[in-house]
C-alpha cells in the first residue's frame, strides 16, 4: 500500500500573513437535489451537518458542508474517513438520483491566516474580502489570478482556499508572493 | 468594467469571472433542415450596438450557464435570467423597456 501524501507535503511560508497548505483532507462532492431530504439525510451521515445555505460553509461533529453550486456540496472531513463517509452518504441516499464520489486527491487545500490574510487573497482575486463583506461561514468561488478557486472564511479570522491539485504549485506561489513583506497594500484596515 | 450578477448563486462579479457564451436564444436547424435555415443558424448573429440578449457561465464560480440582457455600447446590464428559457422573460423585457424605450432584438421587443 503506498503513503499517501498531500500536493505540496505541508509546505509553508510567512510574510504579512502565513500561508500553509493544509496536507491531506476528506473531500467529497455530492451533487443533487439540495432541497430533497435525501441529499440533507446523507450530509447528515457523512459528516453531521447541516445543508448550506447558498455561498456558506456549515459545521458538523465529523466535518464541514459548503455550497459549491445549486445541485452540488463540497463535504469536507478526515482523510483516513473519507471512503466511510462516502458510504455513509450513499446510503443515505438510497435511490435518490444524484452522486456521491471521493476527491480528496483531486484537490489541494491552503491556510491564509495572520494579520494580512484578506489583502493576500483580495490581491490576486476580484471578490471583496473585507471583513464586513466576507465573514466567516461565507463561502466563495472565484479565481486567484488564472486558476478556479474556492475560499471561505473561518471563525478565528483565517482564510482557506482550496484548488485543483494540478494547480497547487502555482497556487502555493501566488500566495506566498501575495504575502511577501513589502508588499502590503492597507486597503483592509482593521 | 462589465459586472454581471449571477441568477443562480447570487454573486454580482466582474468579467473576468464569467465566460461569453455568445449570441442567445438560438434556434436549432439540424438534420433535414433547409441550406437557408442552417445557414441562418450555423453563422448569421445579430451585432448590436445597444441592446443585446447573450448567454454567459460563471466558469470561475458555481459553473451555471444563463442569459443576460446588456447594452453594448455603455456595458449597462438590464438584468440576469434563467438558461431554461427560449425568450426573455416579462420581467426582463419591461428592465430594458424602462431604460431603451422602444428596443427590439430580433423577434424580440
Ligand atoms: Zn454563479
Amino acid at each position: 500500500m503506498s503513503e499517501a501524501v498531500s500536493a505540496l507535503n505541508a509546505a509553508t511560508a510567512s510574510g504579512v500573513a502565513t500561508v500553509e497548505e493544509v496536507g491531506l483532507r476528506g473531500m467529497i462532492t455530492l451533487r443533487g437535489d439540495l432541497s430533497g431530504k435525501a441529499v440533507a439525510a446523507a450530509v447528515k451521515a457523512a459528516v453531521g451537518a447541516g445543508v448550506p445555505d447558498v455561498r456558506r460553509i456549515v459545521q458538523g461533529d465529523q466535518g464541514a458542508a459548503a455550497w459549491m453550486s445549486p445541485d452540488e456540496l463540497l463535504l469536507l472531513t478526515g482523510y483516513d474517513r473519507a471512503a466511510e463517509a462516502v458510504a455513509a452518504a450513499q446510503d443515505a441516499m438510497g435511490t435518490a438520483h444524484g452522486l456521491v464520489v471521493n476527491v480528496s486527491d483531486a484537490r489541494a487545500g491552503f491556510r491564509v491566516s495572520g494579520g494580512g490574510a484578506r489583502e493576500v487573497l483580495g490581491k490576486l482575486s476580484p471578490v471583496d474580502f473585507s471583513a464586513e463583506a466576507f465573514g466567516a461561514g461565507q463561502f466563495r468561488r472565484s479565481r486567484l489570478a488564472q486558476v478556479p478557486a474556492a475560499i471561505w472564511a473561518n471563525e478565528n479570522g483565517s482564510l482557506e482556499v482550496i484548488c485543483f491539485r494540478s494547480v497547487a504549485q502555482y497556487v502555493f506561489d501566488l500566495l506566498r508572493v501575495s504575502g511577501e513583506t513589502g508588499g502590503e497594500v492597507g486597503f483592509y484596515r482593521a | 468594467m462589465l459586472i454581471l450578477t449571477c441568477p443562480y448563486c447570487g454573486v454580482k462579479g466582474e468579467e473576468t469571472e464569467f465566460h461569453s457564451g455568445g449570441e442567445a436564444h438560438l434556434k436549432r436547424f439540424g438534420p433535414g433542415s433547409s441550406d437557408a435555415d442552417f445557414e441562418q443558424y450555423l453563422f448569421m448573429r445579430e451585432n448590436p450596438k445597444g441592446v443585446h440578449l447573450e448567454r454567459w457561465r460563471h466558469a470561475n464560480g458555481c459553473g451555471k450557464w444563463f442569459h443576460a440582457a446588456r447594452c453594448t455600447v455603455t456595458l449597462e446590464v438590464f438584468g440576469t435570467y434563467s438558461a431554461q428559457t427560449t425568450e426573455p422573460p416579462q420581467h426582463i423585457r419591461d428592465a430594458i423597456s424602462a431604460r431603451r424605450p422602444g428596443w427590439t432584438w430580433r423577434e424580440f421587443s
